[in-house]
């Protein structure tokens, strides 16, 4: 990008598609009058706010790569008890048009041309930046080696399954290994991981490892906290983990 | 400084990191902040913004050192602004290019 930085301030984006992708998660597309180009792993923040004046305001990771131009996907958990997902989810459309601030970010962002080999590690929702990560991967063509550790409650639940699946299963040498683990519910048949992530699912995780890979975890405060415990303890560089929390778990 | 001893304390299974906050802080400094490296004025040591526990809960914002938990900088609102404390921050330096 050029050296001259650009205001980041709050501009009406208009929604152009939704699209469901689980049960409880939307991914909504919007069309940016002030749109520039992110990197994969940044947010936007997006606020709503009421007749009354009222305004609720939450981040989003940014699920699209930065090739999509002129716009960006946010992919979206409805939460029980969620003043903002709940209202994404059940109210808005195609065509309103919310607020949203951004690109926001610059510690938890990889970029397919200046990043090296990574392992990704996502809880739930915490596997839509990684998604921009591992999208702009594909779209560049990029070699870097990739592991991705998911874990989600049943294969239902975790997103883009079909998505993973192809881009790991690509022609070529993808270079791409997709590991899932699925903690209360298994398709029959399933060969794969059934449990939490834990220390010695790691250790066989890292063995499937590049030894440079940068570290990246996602999703809920303990998941993000235990794993990059256990990873230190296993011997992995803190330098070389970066951690971005989504609080309690939504489930 | 009060200690946040995980067992004792349910809320810091809700505690977010310096990455949930960017765009609080860069409306304050005017740049992406979280990539910044901060030291620790009470334990002096040396983290990216990013890596802060962060604390959005109770009135404000609060960012805590991830190595003894105390406050390295807390954000308010106020009733005719907003006030940033850092007197938990030695230094800030940050990256020489934008991303």
């Amino acid at each position: 990008m050029s050296g001259v930085p650009q205001p980041i301030t709050w501009q009406l984006a208009t929604v152009s598609a939704i699209r469901p992708e689980t049960a409880n998660v939307k991914t909504f597309a919007f069309s940016l009058p002030d749109w520039q180009p992110h990197m994969p792993g940044q947010h936007y923040d997006l606020r709503l706010t009421a007749a009354d004046g009222y305004q609720a305001q939450r981040s989003y990771s940014i699920a699209s790569p930065p090739e999509q131009a002129g716009g960006v996907e946010l992919s979206i958990e409805r939460l029980p008890d969620g003043e903002v997902s709940a209202f994404m989810h059940d109210t808005v459309m195609v065509g309103d048009r919310i607020e949203l601030r951004g690109p926001i970010g610059g510690y938890f962002v990889w970029s397919a041309v200046s990043g090296g080999p990574l392992l990704l590690i996502a809880g739930g929702s915490g596997i839509v930046p990684l998604m921009a990560m591992l999208r702009e991967r594909a779209a560049a063509g990029a070699r870097q080696p990739a592991t991705l550790l998911y874990s989600s409650r049943s294969r239902d639940e975790a997103i883009y399954f079909d998505e993973l699946a192809q881009l790991a299963g690509s022609a070529g040498s993808s270079g791409l290994t997709v590991i899932h683990t699925l903690t209360r519910s298994q398709p029959p048949g399933w060969t794969g991981y059934s449990r939490r992530i834990d220390a010695a699912m790691l250790r066989e995780v890292l063995a499937r490892t590049d030894p440079n890979a940068t570290v990246f975890i996602c999703g809920p405060t303990p998941l993000v906290e235990s794993a990059a415990g256990s990873l230190v303890d296993l011997g992995v560089p803190a330098s070389r983990i970066r951690t971005e929390r989504f609080g309690p778990t939504g489930n | 400084m009060d200690d946040l001893n995980q067992e004792e304390d349910p809320t810091d299974w809700m505690r977010l990191d310096g990455n949930a906050v960017a765009g609080a802080l860069m409306e304050w400094f005017g740049m992406e902040m979280t990539a910044a490296s901060g030291e620790c004025n009470h334990c002096g040591n040396v983290a990216a913004i990013g890596t802060l526990h962060a604390y959005t809960r109770g009135p404000g914002i609060v960012l805590r050192c991830s190595a003894c938990q105390g406050i390295v900088l807390r954000l308010v609102q106020t009733p005719s602004g907003s006030l940033l404390d850092a007197r938990g921050t030695a230094w800030l330096a940050r990256p020489t290019s934008a991303a």
